[in-house]
């Protein structure tokens, strides 16, 4: 662990000290500057790269947003005493899902009457034990629909930090060792950015950037906040309508990473650091679903589900579009050559990611909120009971597994380490083989 | 004198001297960092200095804990945030070198109610990680605390203890400690359980008077918000709230034009839902005003606060405390609270409550609920006060809240 910490304080370093050679020069013609530029950026994301270990899984839907783990050979059958290697009690409740960073387990969740009090809690993976807990009273509006939680957004970390955001619009960052950095109140900046309903949108960190959705019929943003100091690096009006989706990220084949925003009237690309937009689809998008890239390929819940071809700039190209690829709640995720929704019936659909056409369907059961995630030729997918379906993809998939836990599982899986982490409402699990 | 004879007590001396300089330095080095964490504010404002006072703060001995939790009363959210990291920290890092934390220091902290409930009741968990006894020792005593989460706790403790009574079949204890328990609660959660407890044993309770909640109005509409474009238009109502005046309406359904003019509307529910599809009209684009005499026997501080599913504005004694643009997003017990200061003998309350044109079904409630309390939640009723209608369904009222 220690390791880990030096080695990302040497990364860090390292780092500052080559962008700053590279931006520090006297002033340069803007083209050479853009590729400086770039190329710092590239080598920024490579060394965060180094720091991102394979057995991470950094945000809500893993380290790249696919909800596609490089992991296989993990567990397909558990209940409540098989293959459970630990189980730890959180404090309060919550939805969101838990990430891995470093062989550290990183949840949240949300207590009191009130809902008001916040909790951003650090399981070490192998033991099970809490290392840490850190407390925080919510500086904005605590109100959700009581299906779900302050702690509705999943934490999101760059390997050096953790950044908790909850409903409240609060977001703070923590050491890997516990020390709080930084907290930002969003709504107590931006009184009105308010959703009762209750916001879930999880926030994305790269290029040293926190990308944060706050889109409400109030102030209604997205914005970039520096993961160092919590300083605004911009911020960008959005539709003044309720908005539940996540930030994805999109490669753009140099190294560099698009973020995407999805609002309930386009879906939008831009560059993390900068919030320019590349480019932008103008369409009316669901507002819960995010969407999901592969590779250039990007799948948006909107009119069913809408494929595009986008690049680093440019409108994309629309592919094409299926009704009957509507995911429900959960976003859609890709194996091979194609993509998976769960529709609202609990039914998950398959689809040729090269024409839309339907492939496959099978009948799970029950109301998912938590995106499936695929691990090797496994896709796990847990429903609000508790049940987590797997289903051994190919032409035709097929239920392998039921798993019960016996506990409400809003939130999507992680996979690290070769474990499965399972958050349910009151509990965090790991599930492991050999146990 | 020897030398020995007073070199032994100038050194202890001086080791004292040293030792006080030593501590009042570090206080006054711990004053500077919370000085650099209080400084923090809106828009990332002193993040940087608060961030590395926070990393220095996390490092100190349990020794500064009373300091940095009293620090939190009169720290802004963020910075209170950041100091309870600090605490926190400190404790765990304590706890791991197999060290004590000041349980003593930390239970007279949890005591001492000249210090603000979020930093008692921090210090109350940070005492519970120790010594969990401490919860049977200090919760009773904290019935009727101004802290909302220790007080919650205590009411919790006399519903399980009501309910072994009830069990017993001892109806009057039973009924005793619900009627205790429910003086003490402000949760709605609470104080709907112990109703709905105490109306089994033959004790009902009136949920309204309990909360706070005004139910008699009176009301005028609908004034036109076509495209939601009203919430900031000036009606009559928001100039002058003059209940004998009239004002033109929108056309009719016959499109001759309309008068406007205030007529009562009530609730009769117990949590004071007033429904203004049924007291004005059931329309879309809309916007209703409804205003009452609310008489205080005091000058007093008080919360206003509403429930509405509706955009919405809140004036009391013609200043606007609040305003709420939004539409349809949650509707739930206290959603909005306004600040604000009651005059001895009338006041007046107006609300604007405005509906859109959503084609939802769930979108077409036209409705809010309000109450007049403390800071905590203990119901402030007017001295004119009128008694509780029984539920009938009779849609208008013949009294009037104004008088």
């Amino acid at each position: 662990m220690d390791s880990l910490r030096f080695q990302a304080k040497e990364f860090a370093a390292r780092d500052q000290r080559l962008t700053k050679a590279l931006l520090d020069k006297p002033a340069v013609a803007p083209q050479r500057r853009w590729v400086r530029e770039r190329f710092a950026m590239a080598l920024s994301l490579s060394l965060l790269a180094g720091l991102a270990s394979g057995a991470d899984w950094l945000h809500f839907r893993g380290s790249d947003t696919s909800g596609v783990s490089t992991e296989a050979g993990l567990p397909t059958t558990w209940s409540a005493t098989e293959n459970v290697a630990w189980q730890t009690a959180l404090p309060g409740r919550g939805v969101s899902s838990p990430i891995v960073v470093g062989g550290k387990v990183i949840v949240t969740s949300s207590s009191g009457f009130r809902d008001d009090k916040l909790h951003v809690v650090c399981v070490d993976a192998g033991s099970g034990q809490i290392e840490w807990h850190r407390q925080f009273w919510a500086t904005g509006r605590s109100l959700h629909h009581p299906t779900s939680s302050n702690a509705a957004p999943s934490p999101t970390s760059d390997g050096r930090r953790v950044y908790a955001f909850f409903s409240s619009n609060d977001l703070v960052c923590i050491d890997l060792d516990g020390t709080v950095r930084w907290v930002r109140g969003l709504t107590y900046d931006f009184p009105t950015a308010v959703n009762d309903v209750g916001m879930s949108s999880s926030p994305v960190v790269v290029d040293d950037t926190v990308i944060v959705q706050v889109e409400c019929k109030g102030d209604s943003f997205s914005t970039g906040i520096d993961a160092k100091t919590g300083e605004t690096h911009w911020q960008l009006p959005r539709l003044k309508e309720m908005n539940w989706c996540s930030p994805a990220l999109m490669p753009l084949g140099d190294g560099r990473q698009a973020v995407l925003l999805q609002s309930p009237d386009r879906l939008t690309a831009h560059d993390p650091r900068t919030g320019k937009e590349l480019w932008a689809h103008v369409e009316a998008c669901s507002s819960i679903p995010s969407a999901t890239a592969d590779k250039n390929l990007v799948l948006v819940p909107a009119a069913g589900l809408t494929a595009l071809r986008a690049g680093a700039s440019g409108t994309p190209e629309v592919l094409w579009k299926e009704n009957r690829l509507a995911p429900g709640n959960s976003s859609p995720v890709t194996h091979g050559e194609r993509v998976y929704v769960i529709n609202r019936g609990g039914v998950l659909v398959a689809g040729n990611l090269s024409d839309g056409d339907v492939a496959a369907q099978l009948r799970l059961g029950g109301s998912f909120w938590a995106t499936p995630i695929v691990a090797g030729d496994h896709l796990y997918a847990a429903n609000e009971a508790g049940v987590t379906y797997v289903v051994k993809l190919g032409d035709k998939p097929e239920i392998v597994a039921k798993n019960e836990l016996g506990e409400p599982v809003l939130g999507t899986p992680a996979v690290g380490g070769g474990a499965l982490f399972i958050r349910s409402d009151g509990n965090l699990w790991k599930i492991a083989g050999g146990k | 004198m020897r030398p020995t004879r007073w070199i032994l007590p100038c050194c202890l001396a001086t080791s004292l001297i040293a030792a006080s300089s030593v501590a009042l330095g570090a206080e006054a080095s711990s004053d500077k960092l919370v000085m650099a964490v209080k400084a923090v504010g809106h828009n990332a404002q002193g993040n940087a200095a608060a961030a590395a006072a926070v990393a220095e703060l996390s490092q100190a001995s349990v020794d500064t804990l009373p300091r940095l939790l009293a620090a939190i009363d009169d720290a802004n959210p963020l910075a209170a945030n950041l100091l309870a990291g600090a605490v926190e920290a400190i404790c765990d890092r304590q706890l791991a070198g197999g060290g004590k934390l000041p349980v003593a220091v930390l239970e007279k902290y949890v005591l001492d109610t000249a210090h603000q409930a979020r930093s008692r009741r921090l210090a109350y968990e940070l005492l519970l990680r120790v010594d969990a006894s401490a919860a049977d020792r200090l919760i009773p005593g904290l019935l009727n605390d101004v802290g909302l989460e220790f007080r919650r706790d205590a009411v919790a403790r006399l519903i399980t203890a009501g309910e072994a009574d009830a069990k017993a079949e001892k109806a009057d204890a039973a009924k005793a400690t619900f009627a205790k328990a429910l003086t003490a609660a402000r949760d709605l959660d609470q104080v709907k359980l112990l109703a709905e407890k105490l109306k089994q044993l033959g004790s009902p309770i009136d949920l309204p008077t309990h909360f706070g909640l005004v139910l008699e109005w009176q009301a005028i509409g609908p004034f036109d918000n076509t495209d939601m474009k009203s919430f900031d238009t000036v009606y009559p109502p928001e100039e002058k709230v003059d209940l004998t005046a009239s004002y033109p309406g929108p056309p009719g359904a016959n499109g001759k034009p309309t008068q406007l003019r205030w007529k009562p509307v009530y609730s009769s529910e117990d949590l004071g839902l007033v429904d203004l599809n049924k007291g004005l009209t059931k329309a879309n684009d809309v916007v209703g005003y409804v205003a009452c005499q609310f008489d205080s026997d005091k000058e007093q501080d008080v919360d206003l606060r509403l429930a509405t599913v509706n955009a919405n504005k809140i004036w009391l004694n013609g200043k606007l405390l609040a305003v709420n643009e939004v539409y349809h997003a949650g509707n739930e017990f206290d959603q909005y609270v306004a600040a604000g200061r009651l005059k001895k003998g009338p006041n007046v309350i107006l609300l604007k409550i405005l509906q859109n044109k959503q084609p939802e079904t769930w979108a077409q409630d036209w409705s809010f609920q309000f109450r007049v309390c403390d800071k905590i939640g203990t119901a402030v009723l007017a001295k004119n006060r009128p008694p509780r209608r029984p539920a009938t369904t009779g849609e208008q009222a013949s009294a009037a809240a104004l008088r």
